[in-house]
């Protein structure tokens, strides 16, 4: 104690300016990698994993040199492109080239994400909840707070960094060379702490975590926008806007160019330090934009349990539906190319004649519709447990109080969640089927494919049902209803792929919904989903009227 | 008179934690009700078993002459409430909380509304994740007392409010009570309660210990005089129900001054005894509020090595 109060002391005396401003950052630094202790391992190993089973499925799908020809002709096209990354990977699409080309890009996504969320999860939401000042009151710099942050991203990045070098250095994807492993790895780190320092300047704009995530979500989105729309079109300069595409320019196990993480790190520090100077101009817990005033009275909408739903509910639900429209648009702008681009991988093949369906478009077409419900039904998840996440934060208490009953309360959130999942459906059918009809050159698509998404919305309603059963009857493990989508996912997908038994399909209420377009239209299960969601609803309000609430 | 709330006997137990262990309280239809205890006494429980928001293990309770529980949502729209601890919607405007709850409760009068945003000097534009806890506090103080509402449960309605709200909303409260209505009152802060209150209820570990008017409470407790005198006093500390009996010798030629306590019914026998020795001055303090809360927590204070019983044993 004593001797590490006497070493402390001359260094603070030795640079009283600079160890003023970072004073406490070690401090900081260990205690975030504490609080993060799960968290981040979970994140590194789920992106390791992630990447290992790519390369593995790579080595065993494309070992056929006839194989990985018609890959590269798919992945020519410009939808090909737009999904992956620039078309010199192609010129020789070793397993290596393959790996650079699919995974960097989307994994850039993931890992930006990651740094992202650390940085705002130790600045803003520190100072949004108050936390900060406390630490601020301490011995602390006017930098720490953020330097440790930005520590913690450098820390995570590497970590995953090197776990990937030393990983698929071990891997048969390319014998003997260890700068592919280390430049693929460290390319993520270099895309990664670009993002951190983007959420650095953008958590001193806003004085809201939420708004500061999103703000540089939407930076990380125009990133990768950039080199898509760049590598689609064949436009270099548009991906050179992009550290996603500096990333994927320095060629990982084709051309091993260092110089283009060099870009990405100056951007990151360049971008740190914009966010160490505007956080100067600032006071703690303010933001540099003023909150703009609401309005002073309530409109008439939202003044019932419905239109309060809808209010609480409408950041999400926008940000999903748009996020669906997109991600049905990019699947359908390749269904056209489906069938060269699957007629020479077996394990699909057979996965699509499981399926059934007169063309590997239709097939195709179907699988998407399964993961757009999986996605919708994270919405509807989220949606569903609202009311609790309200209860546990003591602002139902208040509305309760009121001549409001619970039914009437939670059933508005309910509402919400069952309309805005069909809603969110019928978003992304059509997403899928306008592009899809214009990429096959068959206008009819945009129905049958619009009407194919939505057969999986009595599949959404069985789920909210389960979540409002958990709401309302066992309030302490409701967020057991997560098991729903994720079971949904593996077993709907990946069990298609793999070939699960079919009973495992059976256990999840996606697995009884006919595969449109490819599967005919069966009007019996869709009904008795419906009945059971209807039921299971029920069940849930009525428990819910019967529990005390959960307070704060 | 009918009873705007009685509850007798309520228990109601958390897991292993015994919340409330035969809970009493009164509260008669037109009056301020203090309702007093130390953190987690069971006072806030109490309030949302009224409210039906929890369900009583035992015991019976009756609200506006219906069931809490059962009646749950035709008796809020006769009552309205404020918790201690206010949430407000991040994304939601002051405003537009307030007009949503008092739209929920079955709508109230603009004037009013706008009349208590001035009062209570709130800016209604702000997003709720925008207020300090004050600032939360007036909305929901706010969105309670614009409705017509027969009765109000408060509970700890003022904390985080400055000095200043604190006078606004002790106005508004005695406007409400002169309305009719009833208000049950849950505070610490006893200055509050003692200027609000028309009676009190003590509770403590879930039980209630005191319930009564202030006066009659003060009548369980001694009273502190101090008295100069002509001649010495004499025989005070024989006299039944007096105690401490301090001398004070303030020098020659000051005459006698005299400082003791007398439990409440035994003040008149005290005061005669003065008054054979010559009353020249007499102040008398009544137990303050505190004293009153003192007296039944002190020993949890001594236990915890502060010398409180002394305020009741032997008052300064």
């Amino acid at each position: 104690m004593s001797a590490a109060a006497a070493a402390d002391t001359p260094a603070v005396t030795r640079t009283p300016a600079a160890a003023g401003a970072l004073a406490g950052t070690r401090a900081l630094l260990r205690f975030a990698l504490r609080r993060d202790r799960v968290r981040l391992p979970v994140w590194i190993l789920a992106l390791f994993l992630g990447t290992l089973s790519a390369a593995g499925k790579f080595t065993s799908l494309y070992a056929d040199p006839q194989a990985r020809d018609s890959l590269t002709d798919t992945m020519a096209s410009p939808a090909g492109l737009a999904m992956t990354g620039p078309r010199h990977y192609l010129d020789d699409y070793t397993f290596g080239a393959m790996l650079g080309h699919q995974m960097l890009g989307f994994l850039a996504v993931l890992v930006g994400l990651m740094n992202v969320l650390v940085v705002t999860r130790h600045t803003r939401d520190e100072e949004e909840t108050g936390r900060a000042e406390l630490v601020r009151s301490a011995v602390v710099g006017r930098h720490a707070q953020l330097a440790a942050a930005l520590w913690v991203a450098v820390v995570a990045d590497l970590a995953l960094a090197l776990l990937l070098a030393a990983g698929l250095g071990a891997t048969d994807l390319a014998p003997g060379g260890v700068t592919g492993p280390l430049l693929y790895g460290l390319a993520h780190a270099a895309v990664g702490l670009v993002f951190a320092g983007v959420a650095a300047v953008t958590t001193q704009i806003t004085a809201h975590t939420r708004a500061a995530s999103g703000t540089a979500l939407a930076v990380i989105g125009l990133a990768y926008a950039l080199r898509a729309a760049g590598d689609a079109g064949g436009h270099d300069g548009l991906s050179w806007l992009s550290p996603i595409g500096w990333a994927q320019r320095s060629y990982p196990y084709v051309d091993d160019r260092w110089w283009p993480l060099l870009l990405c790190v100056a951007l990151a520090v360049l971008c740190a330090g914009t966010g160490f100077v505007l956080s100067t101009r600032r006071d703690v817990g303010a933001g540099l934009r003023a909150a703009r005033p609401g309005r002073r009275t309530a409109s008439g909408a939202l003044l019932g349990p419905l239109g309060l739903a809808l209010r609480l509910h409408r950041p999400l639900l926008a940000g999903f539906g748009a996020g669906l429209f997109l991600m049905g648009a990019m699947y359908g702008s390749v269904l056209g190319e489906a069938d060269g681009m699957l007629k020479d991988i077996d394990q699909v093949q057979e996965a699509l004649r499981r399926i059934g369906g007169t063309s590997p478009a239709e097939s195709f077409a179907s699988m998407i519709m399964v993961i757009l419900a999986v996605v919708a039904s994270v919405y509807v998840v989220t949606a569903a447990l609202r009311p609790l996440a309200e209860e546990h934060a003591g602002r139902a208490e208040p509305l309760l109080a009121t001549g409001l009953s619970r039914v009437r309360w939670a059933g508005g959130h309910l509402a919400v969640a069952l309309g805005g999942g069909t809603a969110l459906l019928l978003l992304g059918g059509l997403g899928i089927g306008i592009t899809g009809a214009a990429s096959t050159g068959d206008p009819g698509l945009v129905l049958s494919l619009t009407g194919a998404a939505l057969a999986y919305a009595p599949a959404l309603w069985v789920t909210a049902g389960i979540a409002a059963v958990l709401f309302g009857r066992l309030p302490r493990v409701a967020r057991a209803a997560w098991t729903v989508p994720v079971y949904a996912f593996v077993t709907g997908y990946l069990g298609q792929l793999l070939g699960f038994p079919g009973w495992t399909n059976d256990l999840s209420p996606f697995g009884h919904v006919p595969r449109l377009p490819a599967a005919p239209v069966d009007g019996t299960p869709l009904t008795v989903l419906t009945l059971v969601a209807a039921a299971l609803v029920l069940v849930g309000l009525d428990g819910f009227r019967r529990r005390d609430l959960e307070t704060k | 008179m009918t009873k705007a709330i009685a509850v007798t006997g309520l228990h109601k137990s958390f897991g292993r934690t015994h919340a409330l262990d035969g809970l009493d309280l009164t509260v008669e239809e037109g009056e301020v009700h203090g309702f007093l205890g130390p953190n987690g006494a069971g006072k806030s429980t109490t309030i949302r078993i009224l409210l039906g928001l929890l369900r009583a293990d035992t015991g019976a309770a009756r609200l506006l002459g219906g069931d809490p529980w059962h009646d749950a949502v035709a008796l809020h729209r006769r009552l309205a409430y404020v918790p201690g601890d206010v949430e407000l919607w991040p994304g939601l405007t002051g405003g537009e909380a307030i007009d949503l709850l008092v739209r929920l409760r079955g709508g109230a009068d603009r004037r009013r509304r706008d009349e208590l945003i001035e009062r209570f000097d709130l800016d209604p534009a702000k997003k709720g994740r925008a207020y300090s806890k004050g600032n939360r506090q007036k909305v929901a103080i706010v969105a309670a007392l614009a409705s017509d509402a027969e009765l109000l449960l408060l509970d700890e309605p003022t904390a985080g409010l400055d000095p200043l709200m604190e006078v606004v909303f002790q106005d508004v409260v005695l406007e409400a009570k002169a309305a009719g209505r009833t208000v049950l009152l849950s505070s610490h802060v006893l200055a509050q309660v003692e200027k609000l209150a028309d009676r009190v209820s003590i509770i403590r570990h879930g039980r209630t210990v005191q319930s009564g008017s202030l006066s009659e409470l003060r009548h369980l407790t001694r009273t502190t005089v101090e008295a100069e005198t002509d001649r010495p006093v004499t025989g005070l500390d024989r006299l039944p129900g007096v105690h401490s009996v301090e001398i004070i010798d303030s020098g020659a030629g000051a005459g006698n001054r005299v400082r003791f306590t007398v439990d409440g019914g035994r003040l008149g026998a005290a005061v005669d005894r003065l008054a054979a020795c010559g009353v020249r001055g007499l102040t008398s303090h009544p137990p303050t509020l505190e004293e009153l809360m003192l007296r039944h927590y002190g020993d949890e204070l001594a236990a915890n090595g502060h010398g409180a019983p002394a305020l009741h044993e032997d008052a300064r």
